[in-house]
């Protein structure tokens, strides 16, 4: 399947709309996981509290970020690491396909990592002959269809279960069956001979800890452990924004994102990898190489409001909160990242010029604000985008712009606002070839101007008054 | 008290019943309502589409206009256009004076029912209703402004009626604004969500504190054919005890 593009997500969420396997699937992910949510959240008392420790962790964090980059990067370092520093995709890209090829591998094995789907590394890994191979059991799926992520945190939430095994039945030829477990148990069989000849590992990272120079891993299934323990050399790509001071601001980290992300108070594993392994019997690789990538971060560090973008913590929460994103899931959006964190980041990662309808597909209900563990105000920063759009860039709606612009000139006097009213009482029966009007009808009845305005009433009261005064 | 009524564009021009019942709901609280025919919309349609001049532009013809009067408080049969007032100082960052003046107003200005619980500490107006009652909650006067159990309390104390809480109350219409004619297809499949969780209630009346939404809903409510009507909560609260 070719991946949507971000320019045209308004047919992308129509045809998403009508696949009702992706409905149904989607459905689950709200009723499931939003459920987990809040069940999880039950289980600390001072939830508010860690969403503003965490938030003013990362703000401080954000304001010094180059201090606490280079103390990171020299405490990992110091622990035995190498440490690259990658200006944007393409140069990450090349870092581990350098690492890659000088140690002669012709496949690595893969952690789940949003980062790396951002840089499109698998593609750039394939071009030159290295084959990626997927080892979450959800991202494996999906590299199996030839598809994209569609959620940051539940790749494969698009999906129904019957999709899956029919998936396995084509690829993997296995015989026909719906039993969970069967699926689960080959993709491991699968997985476990790739880890025991896999020579290089790539991961992302959860958390970057500056004190300590140590990256810090969450996962379930325990392909992550794997991933980062198995195999000689272990390259994690991280983004610059993962970075936080200390190792025991991980407390509140550690409470917020499994609950956020998937309702759980704790994930399985917690990996902390602090450089190599020490001494011969120690288990770990013996290389990391750790790629800090920017591609396009340090941008939004200038303004307050957009810097806060840059506090996700990738817990997903706000996708599954969303309306729009419950409706037409995340292929729709045409970007790594979607839902309500993908509007907004999306256009300041590629530019607004290519994803400027996103920070206009949302109802701006703030269901999004509210989750988020780190208080980023996703809404802020959708309508600080939009007034970006619609005064840099070559913005197609030039009549929305002429509209309010005459909205704005003639409702700034009673009389001609009174005017206009009386005018769109009388026209509005010829209303429907207004494009907007045509809009709404499709599904709903347009609502009539009523024959009285409110100040006309209130006008006549008064005058009643007066009268019998 | 003497209050000042923000009617809001909609409310004037697609809902005027809604603003009479405003008025008579805070008249039976006891306040005195004056109402400024000179103000037209806060703006909210342009600043939520990106227009920040225009919204501006608004915002000041709204502050001047509300700032001649005399009265303690400003309230309005809407919380979205109430959040709307109370961005305002958002909007002068760089201007101190205007900042001030922006404050100011959104200091005193209200939701209808978080000014009856709140302010006035009332909940009973003498309303009755022999009706089964559902209530949305509309998106910025529940996130924006907090309004939760306000409205349910004012409903609870209906007579005669009965309260059904809506599964998912607190999901959004779809409605969006502009959001709702740019998506058609997305604000639709929302809001087909929320009308069958309003039909499934049970309830004769869907009732909620922002005309837009109700707009929505009940666009959809009339395609439909369904039984259930919208009502706005201040239409549910002017229903007098004594003249059912």
């Amino acid at each position: 399947m070719k991946p949507l593009s971000t320019e045209t997500f308004d047919q992308n969420a129509i045809a998403a709309l009508q696949d009702k396997q992706l409905n149904g699937a989607l459905r689950n992910l709200a009723n499931t996981i939003g459920e987990k949510r809040r069940i999880a959240l039950g289980s600390v008392e001072n939830w508010e509290e860690l969403r503003e420790t965490a938030r003013s962790v990362k703000e401080e964090t954000l304001k010094n970020l180059d201090r606490y980059l280079s103390d990171f990067a020299d405490n990992a370092v110091k622990a035995g690491a190498h440490v690259h520093w990658a200006q944007d995709a393409a140069e990450a890209n090349d870092i581990v396909l350098k690492l890659v090829k000088e140690r002669g591998a012709t496949e690595v094995v893969k952690a789940k990592s949003m980062v790396t789907e951002e840089i499109h590394l698998n593609s750039a890994l394939e071009k030159e002959g290295v084959e990626p191979i997927e080892t979450d059991l959800g991202e494996w799926i999906i590299q199996l269809a030839k598809e994209t992520p569609s959620h940051i945190v539940v790749p494969a939430i698009h999906k129904t279960k019957q999709q899956i095994a029919d998936l396995f039945v084509e690829k993997v030829g296995i015989e026909p069956t719906d039993d969970v477990d069967v699926l689960t148990k080959t993709a491991r069989d699968i997985l476990r001979s790739r880890f025991a000849a896999a020579s290089i590992g790539i991961s992302g990272a959860n958390f970057a800890v500056a004190e300590t120079g140590t990256i810090l891993l969450l996962e379930n299934e325990g392909n992550i452990r794997l991933t980062t323990s198995l195999p000689k050399t272990h390259i994690a790509v991280v983004g610059i924004e993962k970075v936080i001071p200390k190792l025991s601001d991980l407390d509140v980290f550690l409470k917020l994102l499994p609950r956020s992300g998937t309702g759980q108070k704790l994930t399985t594993y917690q990996s902390l990898i602090t450089g190599t392994k020490r001494g011969e019997f120690a288990e770990g690789p013996e290389e990391l190489h750790i790629v800090l990538l920017d591609n396009g971060r340090s941008g939004m560090l200038a303004h307050p409001v957009t810097r806060q973008s840059l506090a996700c913590i990738r817990c997903g929460a706000c996708l599954n909160v969303c309306p729009v994103y419950q409706q037409v899931g995340g292929h729709a959006y045409g970007s790594v990242y979607p839902g309500p964190i993908g509007a907004v980041i999306t256009p300041q990662l590629q530019g607004i010029e290519k994803s400027k309808q996103l920070p206009f597909a949302s109802s701006l209900c703030g269901a999004c604000r509210e989750v988020c563990p780190v208080k980023i105000d996703i809404p802020e920063l959708l309508l600080h985008l939009r007034v970006k759009i619609t005064a840099e860039s070559e913005h197609p709606k030039r009549l929305e712009k002429l509209a309010f612009k005459i909205q704005s000139r003639v409702w700034s006097s009673e009389k001609l606002y009174q005017f206009g009213n009386k005018i769109a009482r009388i026209f509005q029966r010829f209303s429907a070839f207004a494009p907007p009007i045509r809009a709404w009808k499709k599904s709903r009845e347009v609502p009539v101007i009523a024959p009285k305005s409110f100040r006309e009433m209130w006008n006549d009261k008064v005058v009643k008054k007066r009268d019998q005064d | 008290m003497k209050v000042s009524l923000f009617i809001t564009c909609l409310v004037d021009q697609l809902c005027p019943n809604v603003g009479l019942a405003t008025v008579k709901v805070l008249e039976k609280a006891g306040c005195e309502v004056a109402f400024d025919s000179r103000q037209t919309c806060c703006g909210q349609p342009a600043f939520n589409t990106g227009y920040r001049d225009e919204a501006r532009q608004f915002a000041k013809r709204f502050i001047a206009i509300f700032e001649e009067s005399d009265a303690a408080a400003i309230v309005s049969p809407s919380g979205s256009c109430v959040a709307m007032v109370k961005h305002f100082p958002d909007l002068f960052s760089d201007d101190e004076n205007w900042r001030k003046r922006a404050d100011a107003i959104a200091g005193k200005t209200h939701e209808l029912s978080s000014f009856l619980v709140n302010v006035l500490q009332t909940v009973e107006l003498g309303a009755a209703l022999d009706s089964k009652l559902t209530f949305h909650d509309a998106c910025h006067g529940l996130r924006d402004l907090g309004i939760r159990s306000e409205p349910r309390q004012l409903l609870e104390n209906v007579e005669q009626a009965e309260f059904i809480e809506l599964k998912n109350a607190d999901a959004c219409c779809g409605f969006g604004g502009t959001f709702s004619v740019k998506y058609p297809e997305i604000s639709t499949a929302i809001l087909e969500q929320k009308v069958s969780a309003i039909e499934e209630s049970g309830a004769d009346f869907v009732v909620s504190c922002d005309a837009s939404c109700l707009m929505q809903i009940s666009g959809m409510l009339e395609r439909r054919g369904s039984t259930v009507k919208t009502k706005h909560l201040a239409e549910i609260l002017a229903e007098d005890r004594t003249t059912r």
